[in-house]
């Protein structure tokens, strides 16, 4: 018989509760946290290595800023779990970074203004 | 055949709220938006100061990308232990938490070393705080950084003590979960700094 506090999952449904409004969600198991390690890796990687080619170099910038993304998303969705819990989460999250990208343009667009 | 794990049911034990969500994760993620925040102004100072020096030494003199790439590598592998360590403590699996909490710990410490010794190296290369706005900008940004980075550790090292004393168990998975948010915060922060200031190529 299984403790009162536990549920049975399989290795690849590992799966806690969220009290939101008694809804299950699902974490990733190790596998799968591993798998995105070696995705991060990569990336990581193919950021440096573009860092290195000249003939890239046109593209440098948004190239970096597209691996920046793929990271950051992939550790803020699986890592901090924002793909599984409650969205409430995520909007919390996306409010600051909304805040700090709006306060990026504010202070460009203010140093420009004082340079011309 | 799949195997079977029994996972503790702990985010039910929380005691009931308005928004149905633990008030303890629920504040993790307002401090987090209120750190972007921070982070937001720092980075942008070092965006709208970047190429204004008007002295030496600039980022191309000191910045060695192989190094700190390395250290991004070792940053990015603690997330990994963090995680596992948090699927651990969610199986009831307490050595196998400490052994991640502890490889996080260590790893976050060689991440911190490493910027000490960069810090070290850059000021024996003639750049300091007030060296120009380069030097200010990017000690500043690098170092709340790292200060962040720190009291992760102190807060790792804290569970990792605490779970000998049996006051870190499956039905704490919470607060390892809460210092995990909180280290992996740490980690995208780091995303944003590598790619904008140490591979973003700038002038003087």
């Amino acid at each position: 018989m299984e403790p009162a506090d536990t549920v049975q999952a399989t290795e690849h449904e590992v799966r806690t509760t969220t009290p939101h409004r008694g809804r299950w969600a699902r974490h990733p198991s190790p596998k799968e946290y591993i798998r995105i390690a070696i995705v991060l890796a990569l990336v990581t990687a193919a950021e440096v290595a573009v860092y290195y080619i000249e003939g890239v170099a046109d593209f440098l910038i948004p190239l970096l800023f597209l691996f920046a993304v793929i990271k950051f998303s992939l550790v803020a969705m699986w890592f901090m779990h924002l793909r599984f819990d409650s969205r409430t989460y995520a909007r919390f999250f996306v409010l600051g970074i909304a805040g700090a990208v709006t306060l990026y343009i504010a202070v460009l667009l203010m140093f420009r203004t004082f340079a011309t | 055949m799949q195997e079977q794990v029994g996972i503790h049911v702990y985010e039910s034990e929380h005691e009931a709220t308005s928004t149905g969500l633990p008030s303890t994760k629920l504040a993790m993620w307002l401090f987090l938006a209120s750190d972007v925040l921070l982070f937001g102004a720092l980075i942008t100072s070092y965006v709208v100061y970047r190429g204004r020096s008007v002295v030496g030494p600039y980022p191309n003199d000191v910045f060695d990308i192989p190094y700190t790439s390395v250290s991004s590598f070792v940053l990015l592998a603690s997330s990994l232990t963090m995680v596992l360590a948090l699927a651990a403590i969610q199986r009831g699996d307490l050595g196998r938490m400490r052994l991640w909490l502890l490889a996080t710990a260590l790893l976050g410490m060689t991440f911190v070393g490493g910027q000490v010794y960069e810090f070290t190296t850059f000021y024996e290369e003639g750049l300091s705080l007030t060296t120009n706005v380069f030097g200010t900008t990017f000690y500043v940004l690098t170092g709340f950084h790292g200060a962040h980075v720190t009291i992760g550790i102190l807060m790792l090292l804290t569970l990792f003590t605490l779970s000998f004393g049996g006051k870190v168990g499956q039905k704490d998975a919470m607060s390892v979960e809460l210092v995990g948010l909180y280290w992996h915060f740490v980690d995208i922060v780091w995303i944003v700094i590598f790619t904008v200031v140490y591979l973003i190529p700038t002038g003087p």
